[in-house]
């Protein structure tokens, strides 16, 4: 047996057919999911892939955050549902709430598309157990509004319980405190980050390197293992 | 509030003197006269409209027309064309079943006005004549070109082209993986912004601009029509700026990449469910343009009422509704029983769609307002029967004076202190230097199936997962050249973009061009024009790839002060495995550097005579195309059969260039011999055409060198891939991290 994993598309979402591939060449099944579908089609697990979901316009994120496909989402997530955010997926689960802090637009006011060099500060998440603590690995950032920001507190917290769960190496591309590029919710299940782990699948594609399959075969282990 | 009667056919009919504003359109006096001759009386205001933006330079080629004719002519046999020019974008057989659309446009006017969205609507407006086509959008090139890169203005101009090129690109989830920088102070107040696109599809899904099938239904979808735009074609694009008039800003559009994409997708499901019969972007000249042309391509009349047009503001005029050009929409015919389908479609990617009229037996398109027929004209006068302008040329009297001022003259580097100084300040000159300041401002990686991205030779796309099958693109073209030799300058642009996408190991297949001079009434320029034209189409039936079609750019002038001719030249390529491409970057030490090709004494518009000596003259480099053709069958068999690791093809700023850009993309330096024969200056700055440097490991070195043996293809063996330097023996060494440091740094510094 394979496992399900849901991809949102919702107006604007533009790495959705990409995850869904990333999702196959790791060895589940992808389910396309409508943003105005009412329920998640029974998926084990969900990605809310990267995009200017409603043309970025507001803030980004804070549109999507409403479609009602996120309501199933943030009952089912809240009780374990395992869920990725990608970039602007990341960006509508701090929206939602599911994850802390925000974005803002970079620090130095451009978009960004470059193979960003992190490591993996968190290698016991749902999405994150085919890494090793400390890895270093290489994924493809791009974005215009990636800069994490939240309060000293809450970042303090974070660091605390071991919530960040990537953190941008050699080069921070947008400012972001303390280097975060991604976190995780106190559960793990609830994972968000700004580079973009479905563009780093095959080799011959993009930046050349494979490091993001271990998100999608950690995954899959877990739910077929479960 | 006072009534003007609406200016219906008939009032026009019973009205005969009336005087319309046919000069403030841009229309010339004897083309009014023509207008009132072919209609039997004046026009209708809205037919003036209409008449006046469809008969622009922009949108009817008048100027250009009577030369471009020789791309059909002189055009190669060629199986893998399935559309011609023409269309919205050409289409090309690649093989198993796809197809590919691509094409190249000019949005350089908007782009000096209003940097940002001129640059965005651009990408828009490309994307959208490949939507139309049937296929999906799978990439964008953008070839730019900008005044001196110290020009304060320039620092107006490229950041907000490039936000424009990037904000509207990526929000439509379309990698970015080929163009151009360049910068030369005769672009200074006229910037090129080109903007290139790529689509895919099956063959079956090939999709035209044509209304057919009486009572089949017309539909408007996208944006509501607003007051941007008005004129842009007209008044924009087929003018020279001049200071004393008032700013153009309301003429320039305004881009929403949002609802474009919503477009996008919405488009490719109504064509999955074969809901279209015929199709047209709405760009240049609006509605005017859409509604004109599908009635024309097809076999009947059309029947519009424009007070169904989705209105932003409510005030418009009917004139301005079908002038206006604002973004993001498009013209849809289908039949009427599955209009309801089309609709529901639109309704769940949210884009507005109505119906706003039908196809009709006759051969007329009427368009109705508030109940009066405001048009009644044969749709052919206005899209196909526009004036044509035998405009006169004559070869300037400077040519002469120029092309003797010869370059190969200049004084050289006489010590090797010298030369090393020199291959410094060429690698860090603004137009050899690493543009990755603008281009990480794109996505590459959307979409997932980019291989090859710049500062790569050619863009490349997978377009199947099962098979690796791609396409690889460039887009090159150089005003110096051209400017030295019109003709033989178009052909180097050809020859150059037809050898980078062969350098990554695709076989070219095909042409679009996009053709920026500067006014067709001033004879010498028609002349560079008419002389470009010729070389490129003499050019592209020697090597056996057709023009699909492309663009023309002109009055890209200020005063008196032309822009230096400058065709740009795409060239689209095959591979049947991706997993075969050649990368620029160097592998691995040890392998052995090979210089393709031969090596002459030519300077005449090089890099190295405008970064030493602020220089252009003389004669550009000869063109041999038949070693063109051999070069790339060498490089597309040597990938194929795993004999090269890298390659590079050798252009502006010759071999030096080359192997820096090679060893800094694979942080591998090189040692470099200069071969006999040849002294130093020549091996490293010559750019001369025909020439590629290629990594060959070992095990293949007797393989490689008997297959150029036996096809005749010069080959000179200059060294080997090693350490951390790169090592011009007996004349200097550099290190890797001194040369990043000049390459990467001058683009940030000038413009952060």
């Amino acid at each position: 047996m394979t496992a399900r994993i849901g991809v949102v598309t919702f107006p604007g979402s533009l790495d959705d057919r990409d995850t869904q591939r990333a999702i196959r060449v790791a060895g589940a099944e992808p389910v396309a999911l409508w943003h105005k579908d009412k329920d998640l089609k029974q998926v084990d697990a969900v990605v809310l892939c990267g995009g200017f979901s409603y043309g970025d316009y507001l803030r980004a994120g804070a549109i999507a955050r409403f479609s009602p496909v996120m309501e199933p989402l943030l009952e089912q997530a809240k009780a374990g549902l395992p869920v990725l955010g990608i970039c602007n997926g990341f960006q509508i689960l701090t929206e939602a709430h599911l994850l802390p802090g925000t974005m803002l637009r970079n620090d130095h006011l451009h978009f960004i598309c470059r193979d960003q060099k992190l490591r993996v500060e968190n290698a016991e998440t749902s999405w994150t157990t085919d890494y090793s603590a400390g890895q270093e690995i290489h994924i493809p950032l791009k974005n215009n509004d990636g800069q994490y920001v939240a309060d000293a507190y809450t970042l303090d917290k974070l660091e605390a319980e071991g919530r960040v769960a990537f953190r941008y190496l050699d080069f921070n591309p947008n400012g972001s405190q303390r280097d975060i590029a991604g976190v995780t919710n106190a559960a793990g299940n609830v994972v968000g980050l700004m580079p973009h782990p479905e563009h780093a699948v095959e080799p011959l594609i993009g930046t050349g390197r494979t490091d993001g399959l271990p998100f999608f075969t950690s995954i899959l282990k877990k739910l077929v293992n479960a | 509030m006072s009534r003007t009667p609406l200016d219906t056919v008939e009032h026009a009919a019973a009205t005969p003197d009336v005087e319309l504003p046919w000069a403030e359109l841009g229309l010339k006096k004897d083309e009014y006269e023509r207008v009132v001759e072919i209609l039997g009386r004046r026009p209708t205001g809205a037919e003036l409209a209409m008449y006046s933006v469809m008969w622009s330079e922009h949108c009817s080629y008048k100027s250009s027309k009577v030369h471009l004719r020789q791309f059909g002519e002189k055009a190669p046999e060629s199986d893998a064309m399935l559309v011609g020019i023409g269309e919205n974008a050409g289409v090309v057989d690649v093989g198993q079943g796809y197809a590919v659309t691509f094409k190249v446009e000019s949005h350089n006017h908007p782009s000096y006005v209003e940097p940002y969205q001129g640059a965005a609507t651009g990408v828009g407006g490309i994307v959208r004549d490949i939507i139309a086509m049937g296929a999906r959008p799978v990439a964008v090139v953008d070839p730019l070109r900008f005044g001196a890169a110290d020009h304060p203005d320039t620092k107006r101009v490229l950041p907000g082209v490039v936000a424009g090129i990037g904000g509207y690109g990526n929000c439509l989830g379309l990698p970015n993986i080929g163009g151009e920088v360049v910068f030369d102070a005769c672009y200074q107040g006229n910037p090129l912004v080109n903007a290139g696109a790529i689509g895919v599809m099956r063959h079956e899904d090939i999709h035209l601009a044509k209304a057919s099938g009486a009572g089949n239904k017309v539909i408007l979808y996208g944006a509501r029509t607003g007051g941007d735009g008005i004129g842009g074609a007209s008044i924009l694009a087929s003018e020279t700026f001049d200071d004393a008039k008032p700013s153009k800003r309301p003429a320039v559009q305004v881009g929403d990449p949002f609802q474009e994409k919503l477009l996008i997708e919405c488009t490719l499901e109504a064509f999955a469910e074969k809901l279209v019969v015929g199709i047209q972007d709405l760009g240049a000249a609006g509605l005017s343009c859409a509604t004109s042309e599908l009635a024309s391509n097809g076999s009947g009349g059309m029947r519009v009422t424009l007070d169904d047009v989705p209105l932003r503001d409510s005030t418009l005029s009917p004139e301005e509704i079908l002038m206006s050009e604002s973004q993001e929409r498009m013209c849809a015919v289908v039949e009427p029983e599955k209009v309801d389908r089309f609709l529901e479609i639109c309704e769940k990617w949210d884009v507005i769609a109505t119906v706003i009229g039908e196809v009709t037996d006759g051969d007329r398109l009427e368009i109705y307002w508030h109940g009066g027929k405001i048009v009644d004209v044969d749709p052919r006068t206005v899209a196909h029967e526009g004036p044509v302008y035998e405009r006169p040329y004559a070869r300037p009297s400077w040519q002469d004076e120029l092309q003797a001022d010869d370059a190969n003259k200049l004084p050289r580097p006489e010590t090797s202190e010298e030369l090393k100084d020199q291959v410094l300040k060429l690698v860090g000159s603004p137009n050899q230097a690493s543009k990755s300041w603008i281009t990480s401002q794109y996505d590459h990686f959307v979409q997932g199936n980019t291989v090859l991205a710049q500062p790569e030779d050619s863009g490349m796309i997978r377009i199947d997962e099962e098979t690796g099958l791609g396409v690889a693109i460039a887009t090159d073209g150089n005003g110096r050249y051209a400017k030295l030799d019109p003709y033989h300058g178009a052909q180097l642009a050809l020859a150059e973009a037809y050898r980078n996408v062969a350098t990554t190991g695709a076989k070219p297949l095909a042409v679009s061009d996009c053709l920026n001079f500067g006014s067709p009434e001033d004879p010498a320029v028609m002349w560079q024009f008419a002389e470009a034209v010729r070389g490129l189409a003499d050019a592209c039936r020697q090597l056996g790839t057709p023009v699909t079609g492309g663009n023309v750019s002109l009055y890209n002038q200020t005063g008196e002060a032309a822009i230096h001719p400058t065709p740009v030249v795409a060239v689209l390529g095959v591979i049947d495995d991706v997993a075969r491409r050649t990368p620029v970057a160097f592998q691995e030490e040890g392998q052995l550097l090979y210089l393709l090709g031969d090596t002459r004494e030519e300077f005449g518009g090089s890099a190295w005579s405008q970064v030493v000596h602020d220089h252009l003259g003389g004669l550009p480099p000869k063109v041999d195309l038949e070693r063109e053709r051999l070069l790339a069958e060498i490089l597309i068999s040597a990938s194929r059969d795993g004999m090269i690791d890298s390659a590079h093809d050798l252009s502006d700023g010759g071999l030096i260039q080359a192997v820096v850009e090679s060893a800094l993309l694979g942080g591998k330096g090189a040692r470099l011999i200069v071969p006999d024969g040849l002294d130093a200056f020549t091996f490293l700055f010559s750019e001369s055409a025909g020439r590629a440097v290629v990594a060959v490991p070992r095990s293949e070195e007797v393989r490689f060198n008997d297959m150029c043996g036996a096809r005749g293809l010069p080959v000179t063996r200059i060294g080997v891939v090693d350490g951390d330097t790169v090592d011009v023996q007996g004349e200097f060494v550099l290190t890797l991290s001194e040369l990043r440091e000049t390459h990467e740094g001058t683009i940030p510094a000038l413009l952060k």
